[in-house]
């Protein structure tokens, strides 16, 4: 009954909208809270229990006849109850359920867990709004018509459908952490409600390692990026940031997550990958980095989500270890041509090697293939700078 | 409970199994459909003949136009179907599942329409 209430996913759009609203009129009272993103998600959580609560206790016809008139004021908030736990994770895994092709996963959660507008996430992914409204539309009706239910995946398939919250979250952090360096004018801060979307469910799931590596992986990263961007809005490279400039409290909640979620033993792709970022902030500058260590954890991550993508990160360490040659030799079997990063990483390899007519072929293939005018300017600097470029 | 159909498509272009395999393969679906019919989620279905024994109809203005041939042209075809009766759409996935891995072909789940009797 509870379920089949909520399963309207217009009753959790309304709370987020109530949150918003909510928002609005105690903010200029007491201040902007300091994570707005996690405040509305808790306030919507809340609205959103409120409302199936209520709504649990009437029957379809009563809830039609109370739909029509003024919304009741809120009763007490139980925020510790474990139902209430419950039913967020259910939203969440509704959400990110696999019928659902992954644009919709993520507009779904941001909108429905997160309470961001449809608007603002439009603007997040570039897309008319219109289209971001058809795409909400859709999902939402699919999950209605398609009966997808609103419960938790069985333990067979929990760590599958868990992986799907995780993509989604990630997907998100990573949409706001890449444009974040381009023309970042009025999109939300995605990884600020990535990062909320992750401490929620590492709360919610507490014994689940990934979900924690996920987290640790998303503030290691998001620590850099004051350092990340320089004045003319270029992107930094990590041999060229400046360290002090890394936000020191993120880096610190992250190695104490990652130490947490180590010690379950049961390693994955996102705390291997927060392992790796987790060395980096251990270095007090680029040369005193520990490679071998990182060539390490790449290792491990092959083994259990070898990608060409990995492969290529890997050999950018094996480059500080073994050299620019042996590097060379290792990302050129990869097939990743139509992949900027690949010609940039060749391009900077190349140069090491005295190779600059090649390196400079790679720079304008990697340029040509980047959307991000970030990431184009800082590779038309590294172009412009070898000795024999072109132009 | 909902109804989904489940539809069993395959590429006219793919190589057809052999005459051993297909024995194999009609045992395995057997196996799901009388598993389908124990836990009484099992509605109807059936394997379909070829696209090319497919005949199309059409009612225009009072006339109706016979046709040859299937309707669609499409890269997949539907080689068969099942329509089930389940708790939700996880229920109905999971029969696809067992319904792909006897068949080796994908599945096309779709719900039916008006199927929340309140």
């Amino acid at each position: 009954m509870l379920a089949r209430s909520f399963r309207d996913l217009d009753l959790a759009e309304d709370a987020a909208q109530q949150a918003f609203a909510e928002a609005a009129t105690s903010w200029p009272r007491t201040g902007v809270p300091e994570s707005p993103g996690a405040w509305i998600t808790a306030v919507a959580r809340r609205r959103a229990i409120d409302r199936i609560r209520r709504e649990s206790r009437r029957d379809t016809k009563q809830r039609q006849a109370v739909a029509s008139t003024a919304v009741p004021a809120w009763p007490d908030f139980d925020l510790g109850g474990e139902s209430v736990d419950d039913d967020v994770l259910r939203l969440v895994f509704t959400c990110c359920h696999p019928a659902l092709a992954a644009p919709a996963q993520v507009a779904l959660t941001l909108r429905l867990v997160a309470g961001i507008e449809t608007t603002a996430i439009a603007r997040a992914f570039l897309v008319p709004e219109a289209a971001m409204t058809q795409r909400l539309v859709r999902a939402k009706r699919k999950i209605r018509a398609a009966n997808v239910p609103f419960r938790m995946p069985d333990d067979a398939r929990l760590p599958d459908r868990l992986g799907s919250v995780l993509a989604v979250i990630f997907l998100a952090f990573n949409e706001g952490y890449i444009a974040s360096s381009g023309d970042g004018v009025g999109r939300p801060d995605l990884c600020e409600e990535a990062i909320a979307l992750a401490r929620l469910i590492v709360d919610l799931m507490p014994d689940e390692p990934e979900a924690r590596g996920l987290l640790a992986l998303m503030l290691f990263t998001n620590a850099r990026r004051r350092a990340r961007v320089a004045v003319d809005g270029s992107l930094v490279r990590l041999v060229d940031q400046d360290r002090t400039r890394w936000d020191q409290q993120m880096i610190a909640e992250g190695r104490e997550l990652l130490r947490r979620c180590l010690r379950q033993g049961r390693p994955g792709q996102y705390q291997l990958h927060a392992a790796i970022n987790a060395v980096h902030t251990e270095a007090a500058t680029f040369v005193d980095t520990d490679w071998h260590q990182i060539l390490a954890l790449y290792d491990h991550l092959l083994e259990i989500a070898a990608t060409p993508v990995v492969e290529l990160n890997r050999a950018v360490a094996l480059a500080e270890i073994d050299g620019p040659h042996v590097a060379l030799v290792a990302i050129d079997r990869l097939g990743l041509d139509g992949y900027h990063l690949w010609h940039a990483v060749r391009a900077d390899l190349l140069r090491r090697c005295g190779r600059d007519d090649d390196a400079g072929v790679a720079y304008e293939r990697a340029i040509d293939l980047t959307d991000n005018p970030a990431e184009r300017q800082l590779l038309q600097r590294r172009h412009a700078e070898l000795p024999t470029a072109l132009n | 409970m909902t109804r989904y159909l489940m539809s069993v498509c395959y590429s006219p272009d793919a190589t057809p199994p052999t005459a051993n395999e297909l024995e194999v393969i009609m045992a395995d679906v057997t196996e799901v459909h009388r598993q389908l019919r124990a836990e009484g989620s099992w509605v109807f279905g059936g394997g379909l003949h070829d696209p090319s024994t497919a005949t199309v109809v059409t009612s225009q203005d009072g006339t109706a136009v016979t046709t040859d041939g299937p309707f669609i042209d499409s890269k997949e075809v539907i080689g068969g179907l099942s329509i089930i009766d389940v708790a939700d759409l996880d229920a109905a996935l999971e029969w696809a599942e067992r319904t792909s891995r006897a068949t080796r072909c994908s599945i096309e789940v779709r719900p039916f329409v008006d199927d929340h009797p309140e």
